[in-house]
Formats: structure tokens, sequence, C-alpha cells
């Protein structure tokens, strides 16, 4: 299993998948019309690590996290 | 790197750090500090902070300053802040004074396009997502 974190103003509450590729967690998350928006512009970590390619296989107990634009200071 | 609820007390902070590089031989010394402007008639700012990865960030700037014999330093309000108080300061040390005015920019808006942080301006006590003045990080859309 999966986790999924939405952070800051995305508001949403973490949930939990059963997927084995960063490519197909992207498919699903897709079918959530309210992330969109969000995923067009959000960068993506994997247990807190930035990661830049759709190519990576996920195992049971990674989390991953959704991070929208950010303005810091 | 330092985190607080609330406003920042800017002097006693920038004052700790001056004490504790006090016998480090640099030379320059270089301080930043965000101060929240009265505009758009907000109360204040807002900020939500995902620290595992702000660490990270953190972490590679001090790799990246101590390869130029300097070091960086930066605090950071989590929560609301009102107007006309810090919400982010930073400062760098340094051997001479080029590199620390160097990296003060390069570091200071790094810390924009990069650092985990989202604002909100407060307006009639709600948190409202500023958006218009976020920027996207490196990577992003990748699942879109």
């Amino acid at each position: 299993m999966i986790t999924i974190e939405f952070l800051g103003p995305i508001g949403k509450s973490p949930i939990e998948m059963e997927v084995s590729t960063l490519r197909e967690l992207s498919a699903k998350l897709k079918e959530d019309s309210s992330l969109a928006k969000w995923l067009e512009n959000s960068a993506v970590a994997i247990n807190d690590t930035m990661v830049n390619s759709l190519d990576i296989d996920l195992k049971d107990g990674d989390r991953v996290s959704i991070l929208p634009p950010v303005c810091g200071g | 790197m330092e985190l607080y609820q609330g406003a920042l007390d800017t002097k006693e902070i920038f004052g700790r750090w001056l004490d504790s590089e006090a016998t480090s031989n640099y030379g320059a010394y270089i301080p930043f500090v965000g101060t929240i402007r009265a505009e758009d008639d907000i109360e204040g700012l807002s900020f939500d902070i995902y620290e595992p990865i702000l660490e990270e960030w953190f972490n590679s700037w001090q790799i990246r300053a101590k390869e130029r014999g300097a070091i960086v330093k930066m605090a950071h309000a989590v929560g609301d802040v009102p107007i006309h108080t810090s919400s982010y300061i930073s400062a760098v040390f340094s051997p001479k004074r080029r590199v620390a005015l160097e990296l003060i920019d390069e570091f200071v808006e790094d810390f924009k396009a990069n650092a985990p942080i989202w604002k909100y301006d407060i307006i009639d006590g709600r948190r409202v997502y500023a958006e218009d003045r976020s920027t996207a990080m490196s990577g992003a859309g990748l699942l879109g």
C-alpha cells in the first residue's frame, strides 16, 4: 500500500492506494477532477526525496508527497 | 535552520548567530530580513511548512556554502504573522565579503523558488492561498 499526501493549500487528507509505479499513480490521481489543476503544477517527492521521472517503481509502505507552488519569506 | 510559531524575534536571532560565530574568523556577516508589508488590506500572512524537505533543501545549501568557505543560516515563521513583523530571516558568514554578497543573493532567490513553504494572505481572519505569488518547484507537473 502506498500513501499519498497532499501538502499546503491542496487541503486534501492523505489517501492510500495499491499502485506499483509513479506512472500508474499519475493515471489514478488524474481520475479525481479536483486534483487535475494541482497535478499540473505540483512537484513530487517519494519518502521525502524529490523526484523527476515517472519511471520509478513504488514499493509497499512508500509515501508520495504532492507539493504545490511555493512562496516562502 | 530554526522554525518558530508566529513572528520572528529578529534581534535575538541575529545577535545569537553573531555571537555563535564571533571567533570563527569570518570577515563578513550579511543578514537578510523579510518583513511583511501592509498591502491589499491584509492583516498578515500565514505559512505552512513541510519540514523534512525544507531540512534537506537547507542542508544542500550548507554544503554549497561550505565549498566556498561560508555558512548559511535561516529562520522562518510557521502559522500566522502580523504585518510589520518578520516571517523570514537568513544570513551568510564568509571569510571575505564577495562570497557572502553573492551567496545571500543565490540563497534567498533559491529559497523563494524551492523551499517547501506555502503562503496565505490573512483577510478578515481567513487564510487565502497566495497562488499568484507562488512558484512551481523544480520538476513540477510530473503527475499532470
